[in-house]
């Protein structure tokens, strides 16, 4: 029996703006178990990001409740959730969203920093994800030195050091060529052979695919929630 | 975490160099000119302190005044009223611990080929403990000079240069007004008087002598001036008044008369020299705290641009664990390095500055580590001060807004 790392239960989130409240997630309720490998799709404006954003612990939802590795989000403050962040979840953005101005290495060790790690030991941690991710010989180049493909491992590298509970990858592979794409693909299939729990957002079928599990967005509910046929070769 | 956290900001101020390089000169600028206003103040305080010390302490000059006699007003110490009894009627009141009757005039002195024109001051030994003036060679004349009026001569540090030059003083004949004197001291040196005067441009005669054989008074016995030191700093306010009584009453002036001579408290007059000068000190430091302030309004404005710019760094930062402390902290060190590195080229400048004006103008310079510690520690308080508003704007940011941020 698969044990839940995440259970939302009637969550709402709403914007407000000068033109009044705007509803964006409305009555959501999911849970997503331990190695499970989640993607998230849905046409721009389905609320898919919103709902990654909490899900992240990024934002807070307006309404509802949202357990994350049996930590109740909603009654987190602002550093509780900091260190959820830290410890639990790695973030893969469709951006890569490094630090222009530190090399690689400093780049991955970042979420040690903040754990507060050795630098010993950080460097070292970080040089064997880097050198997994086949990065070797870039432990000092900065992120503009190397490929789009080299970034977003590097990033997927800084999301795995903290050895986190669940990968979220917003639209991973966004601004990747098809070749790379395929190539990054690879390593989240990878990653979730050996237990991690990911999650997927993204709006194309080829990389949905990917997943065991596709949860459909459309104007902030959930309008499909079904296993692959790759869960079931898997199962 | 703290010193790879420094190890950042040290990258952070080296991404911008032309901007953390300006930001910083508002820093360098107010730290030099707060060390070298500082320097030139103190320089200016220990000068005058060291000119007042120079004078005597408790000390009162009598003058005799301007005579009206014949219609044509002279100036002030022209008149003969003042005589050397009347100097000793003063020695004997209570409150006065010693006198010393002056007689003044200039003259040139001759030795061998060297000339040199200089003041001359007759007086009587007591002149030398009332101005706390030792010689650095030789001796002072005694009373046994003074009566039988000797012609000796104690000199000053400057006439000895320029008659003497690196010869031993001791025991030269001089000329002074035709009149030959054998030189028996060597006054140390006293610098400049605060009122700028070269004090050690002087050469001292017992009074008899300059009497009888250089000034050729008309009227025997009088003086120019009296000096006399009160017993101490209380009795100064009592000592003017019992004096300009004691004359009065000697002269005969009627109530309603005015005084022929004038009384003047020249540790007043130091006081007030002194006070000014303390005045200029802690304005010229008040002024250059005004420029530390303006540059650390410049560190805020730049921290300011700094983190709406990396908006989308600290949003990065966030979501990967960074708590508000963190950003907070980042932002604060970046400030303090800036102004704490602006801070120590301020320093070295400050004093490269002070030598500068040292050697320049020659004037007088205290660099105390006092002053230093201080535009130190208030420089790098200016820079927290003005590092944390724009610090705590950023750790305040949320996350998603800060990671939207384009």
């Amino acid at each position: 029996m698969a044990k839940p790392i995440i259970q939302i239960k009637e969550l709402y989130k709403d914007y407000q703006n000068v033109a009044g409240i705007f509803p964006v997630l409305k009555n959501v309720s999911l849970t997503i178990n331990h190695g499970d490998y989640v993607a998230i799709m849905g046409p721009s404006g389905s609320g898919k990001s919103t709902f990654m954003n909490i899900l992240g612990c990024l934002d807070r939802p307006t309404k509802g409740s949202y357990i994350l590795d049996s930590h109740d989000v909603s009654t987190l403050n602002n550093n509780e959730l900091a260190k959820l962040r830290n410890k639990t979840i790695g973030f893969v953005f469709q951006g890569f969203n490094l630090l222009a101005r530190s090399s690689l290495v400093d780049n991955v060790a970042l979420p040690l920093v903040y754990a507060k790690d050795q630098k010993e030991l950080r460097v070292k941690i970080s040089k064997n994800i880097l050198e997994r991710m086949g990065l070797g010989q870039y432990f000092d180049s900065k992120p503009n030195q190397i490929s789009g493909g080299q970034q977003q491992r590097t990033a997927i590298a800084r999301a795995l050091v903290n050895q986190p509970k669940i990968i979220l990858a917003d639209e991973p592979t966004g601004n990747l060529d098809s070749k790379t794409t395929h190539e990054i693909m690879k390593i989240f299939d990878e990653l979730n052979q050996i237990g991690n729990t990911i999650i997927l957002i993204t709006h194309e079928n080829d990389i949905a695919d990917h997943a065991k599990r596709q949860i459909h967005f459309l104007d902030g509910k959930i309008l499909e929630d079904h296993m692959t046929e790759k869960n079931k070769v898997t199962v | 975490m703290f010193l790879s956290m420094l190890s950042e900001a040290w990258h952070a101020m080296g991404a911008n160099r032309l901007r953390t390089f300006l930001t910083m000169l508002g820093m360098v600028i107010g730290v030099g000119a707060v060390v070298l206003m500082m320097a030139i103040g103190a320089g200016a305080q220990q000068s005058i302190k060291r000119s007042i010390d120079s004078m005597g302490t408790n000390l009162f000059v009598i003058l005799s005044s301007s005579s009206s006699n014949s219609g044509s007003r002279s100036g002030s110490g022209n008149s003969s009223a003042l005589s050397i009894d009347d100097a000793s009627a003063i020695g004997d009141l209570d409150d006065i611990e010693m006198i010393a009757p002056i007689s003044t005039g200039n003259a040139q002195i001759i030795y061998a080929g060297n000339n040199w024109n200089t003041s001359i001051i007759g007086t009587t030994s007591s002149y030398f403990s009332i101005r706390r003036w030792n010689t650095e060679s030789g001796e002072i004349f005694t009373e046994a000079d003074i009566r039988s009026v000797s012609r000796v001569a104690i000199v000053g540090k400057t006439v000895a240069e320029n008659l003497f030059g690196e010869n031993d003083p001791i025991g030269q004949i001089i000329s002074v007004k035709k009149t030959p004197f054998t030189v028996i001291g060597l006054l140390e040196s006293k610098g400049q008087s605060f009122d700028g005067r070269d004090q050690d441009d002087v050469v001292i005669v017992p009074i008899t002598t300059a009497q009888r054989k250089l000034f050729g008074n008309q009227i025997p016995g009088s003086v120019r001036m009296i000096m006399a030191q009160a017993k101490s700093e209380k009795y100064m306010g009592i000592a003017e008044d019992t004096i300009t009584d004691l004359i009065r009453q000697r002269h005969n002036i009627r109530e309603n008369m005015e005084n022929d001579f004038s009384v003047r408290n020249l540790t007043a007059i130091a006081k007030s020299a002194s006070e000014t000068t303390k005045t200029m000190a802690f304005l010229l430091g008040a002024i250059a705290s005004i420029s530390l302030l303006v540059g650390g309004i410049g560190i805020m404005n730049i921290m300011l641009v700094s983190v709406t710019e990396r908006t989308r760094e600290i949003g990065i930062r966030m979501a990967i664990g960074a708590r508000e402390k963190d950003i907070l902290l980042q932002f604060l060190l970046e400030a303090c390095v800036i102004s704490i590195v602006g801070c120590t080229i301020g320093v070295a400048l400050g004093l490269g500055g002070a030598f500068l004006v040292k050697k320049t103008f020659g004037a007088e310079i205290v660099i105390s580590m006092q002053s230093i510690i201080l535009a130190f520690s208030v420089a790098a308080s200016v820079g927290i001060f003005f590092g944390y508003y724009p610090a705590s704007k950023a750790a305040k940011l949320q996350p998603i807004d800060a990671l939207r941020y384009q």
